[in-house]
């Protein structure tokens, strides 16, 4: 396959396809609001899926609080909007600087754990966030929330700038890892002490990798609450809701692949809302409330049959549903 | 010229002294034999020169610069590498993937990374395996990635950790030549850890002994071998070391 490549920037023909479909989708559902809401959904998960990827997939640190750039991109956008109203605008630039600081702060911290510890210790200062943001009425109207008259009606702006955020993560992300950088987040991953002995600065590596993550989730956190237009703590730190949705959208897709948070999304988004509007009212209304089980129990099968995810065990699976010849293998 | 010095080294877990007061010196351009009887403490010297182990007491001073405090990735980028005797591939990249990452120490590009991943992989005869995942190599192949690892790193002393080990006998006259010519052709002074006595006492110019963490003897590998210490620490009393073509451990 052909590739354009400007030595750190290269687009296979796939995803100039896949680019273009997602230019067009918004056209072919252009009078259902409804449809292109649930696009701006699926962006925004690619790009919270990938930013986690790229810290945990490719770098090995295994995060469990990624509401907590989410929610701070989110803040940044909306705490100057409501103490002096400065356009939330503004998130869109500073939502990912303030995530990279928090960041960074956060590392200082919890890069001393490792594996499990250091799960762990991002869940909680995900959590102490969201309850700080809660209790500090002062600075962040508490549980109240800050509400924003949004913009425009129409949601095609929204799609396309929350596109433009998304290919930007897809994109630098896939630069990054066919950098050195790359090399050294994957060499961290796969052994942190053995890293060290070819002359890798693994704590100096570990922040960049976290930076660039923590830069991407505050930007949609910024992006989220220009859309929506309202956001309390519970909303954009939720545990559940974006932490380990987060995960999981990863994990569906395929960790440690350029494009698998993508497919995670787009399978999220589409299970959840089946469920969520239980098969679009034709079930029973219980179904509507399953759709978390759902979702639960197709990751574990995930885990279980194809570790890799969609993405990452594309080969087995195009395989199984083509006995006879296989496509040609993807890169 | 001495290029590694150690003074008075000593590491202690608690109460265990696995390296007491060992002091040596290695001279540029040698293949120095370090060895011992299992838990002499061998690795431990390793792990203390390059900071994986704080030494509790004495000095590791490489090209004149005192590096005992310096960070395990400052210190390979000085120009110490080092294979490890559990070997560490980076087992879901690539062998190639593995060498480039090693290679980005001295190199800032893509290419030149792979260029020079390449070179070494041809030198350690990985060329035509170099893009099968790590994981998936024999043990002799993972060996030598092993030193290809610590060779895309541009050292000037490379220590090598039992790198012989569980090879059969081609397999460990291809690592032989392999060592051999690390020194011939690329100039690397090297430090080798080896139980294998056929490789040891072949390759290198002095043998330095210890056991229970403290020296016993220095010299060449005759001398050694026949030093009575020495006979005693690995065969026990009445035997002799010298002339007959036995297997280490």
């Amino acid at each position: 396959m052909k590739e354009i490549n400007l030595k750190w920037f290269s687009v296979t023909k796939t995803e100039l396809y896949i680019i273009l479909g997602a230019i067009i989708a918004p056209f072919i559902f252009y009078f259902s609001p409804y449809i292109q809401g649930l696009l701006i959904f699926i962006m925004m998960w690619v790009i919270l899926g990938s930013s986690w990827n790229l810290l945990a997939g490719y770098t090995g640190q295994v995060s469990f609080g990624h509401a907590a750039y989410f929610g701070i991109g989110a803040y940044a956008a909306a705490l100057p909007f409501y103490h002096w109203h400065i356009s939330p605008w503004w998130g869109l630039l500073t939502g990912g600087i303030a995530a990279v600081i928090l960041g960074y702060l956060l590392g200082i911290i919890v890069f001393r754990l490792r594996g499990p510890y250091f799960a762990l210790g991002t869940l909680a200062t995900a959590e102490i966030l969201r309850i700080a943001f809660g209790e500090e009425e002062w600075l962040t109207n508490g549980h109240n929330g800050i509400l924003y008259i949004t913009t425009w009606v129409t949601k095609l702006p929204y799609y396309f700038i929350v596109l433009a955020i998304a290919l930007g993560a897809v994109f630098s992300i896939k630069a990054v890892m066919h950098s050195k950088a790359g090399f050294y987040f994957l060499s961290i991953r796969e052994d942190e002490d053995a890293a060290k002995a070819i002359g890798i600065d693994t704590a100096k590596y570990k922040n960049i990798s976290m930076a660039i993550s923590t830069f991407w989730a505050g930007t949609a956190g910024a992006f989220y609450m220009i859309y929506m237009g309202f956001i309390d703590p519970e909303i954009v730190f939720a545990l559940h809701n974006i932490s380990i949705i987060t995960i999981l959208v990863g994990i569906l897709g395929g960790v440690g692949t350029i494009w698998g948070p993508a497919v995670g999304a787009v399978i999220m988004v589409f299970v959840q809302e089946l469920f969520r509007s239980a098969f679009f009212g034709l079930a029973p209304r219980w179904v509507g409330n399953i759709h978390a089980l759902v979702f639960g129990l197709l990751v574990i099968f995930v885990i279980l049959y194809m570790a890799g995810g969609v993405v990452g065990d594309w080969d087995l699976i195009a395989k199984k549903f083509r006995r006879t010849k296989p496509k040609e293998a993807k890169a | 010229m001495s290029i590694l010095v150690l003074e008075n080294l000593t590491k202690a877990f608690g109460g265990l002294v696995a390296v007491n007061n060992v002091s040596l010196e290695v001279k540029e351009g040698e293949i120095f034999g370090l060895i011992g009887p299992n838990g002499s403490g061998k690795t431990t010297i390793f792990n203390t020169i390059n900071h994986f182990y704080l030494a509790t007491k004495g000095r590791i001073i490489f090209k004149g610069i005192d590096i005992t405090n310096k960070k395990t990735f400052e210190i390979a980028r000085l120009g110490i590498g080092r294979t490890f005797q559990k070997v560490r591939p980076l087992k879901r990249l690539s062998v190639e993937d593995n060498v480039m990452a090693a290679a980005f120490a001295r190199e800032s590009t893509f290419e030149g990374s792979r260029k020079v991943a390449r070179e070494v992989l041809e030198f350690c005869h990985l060329g035509e395996v170099s893009h099968m995942p790590a994981g998936s190599l024999p043990i002799a192949g993972r060996k030598r990635l092993e030193i290809a690892k610590a060779l895309a790193t541009r050292p000037s002393l490379i220590l090598l950790d039992e790198t012989a080990a569980g090879l059969n006998p081609a397999e460990l006259d291809e690592a032989i030549d392999i060592i051999k010519k690390i020194r011939s052709e690329l100039g690397i002074t090297i430090i080798i850890v080896e139980h294998i006595m056929k490789v040891i006492m072949n390759i290198s110019d002095r043998i330095h002994a210890i056991a229970f963490g403290a020296t016993i003897t220095e010299g060449t590998p005759k001398e050694v071998a026949s030093h009575p210490t020495v006979i005693e620490a690995y065969l026990g009393t009445d035997a002799t070391l010298v002339g007959g073509d036995y297997a280490g451990a």
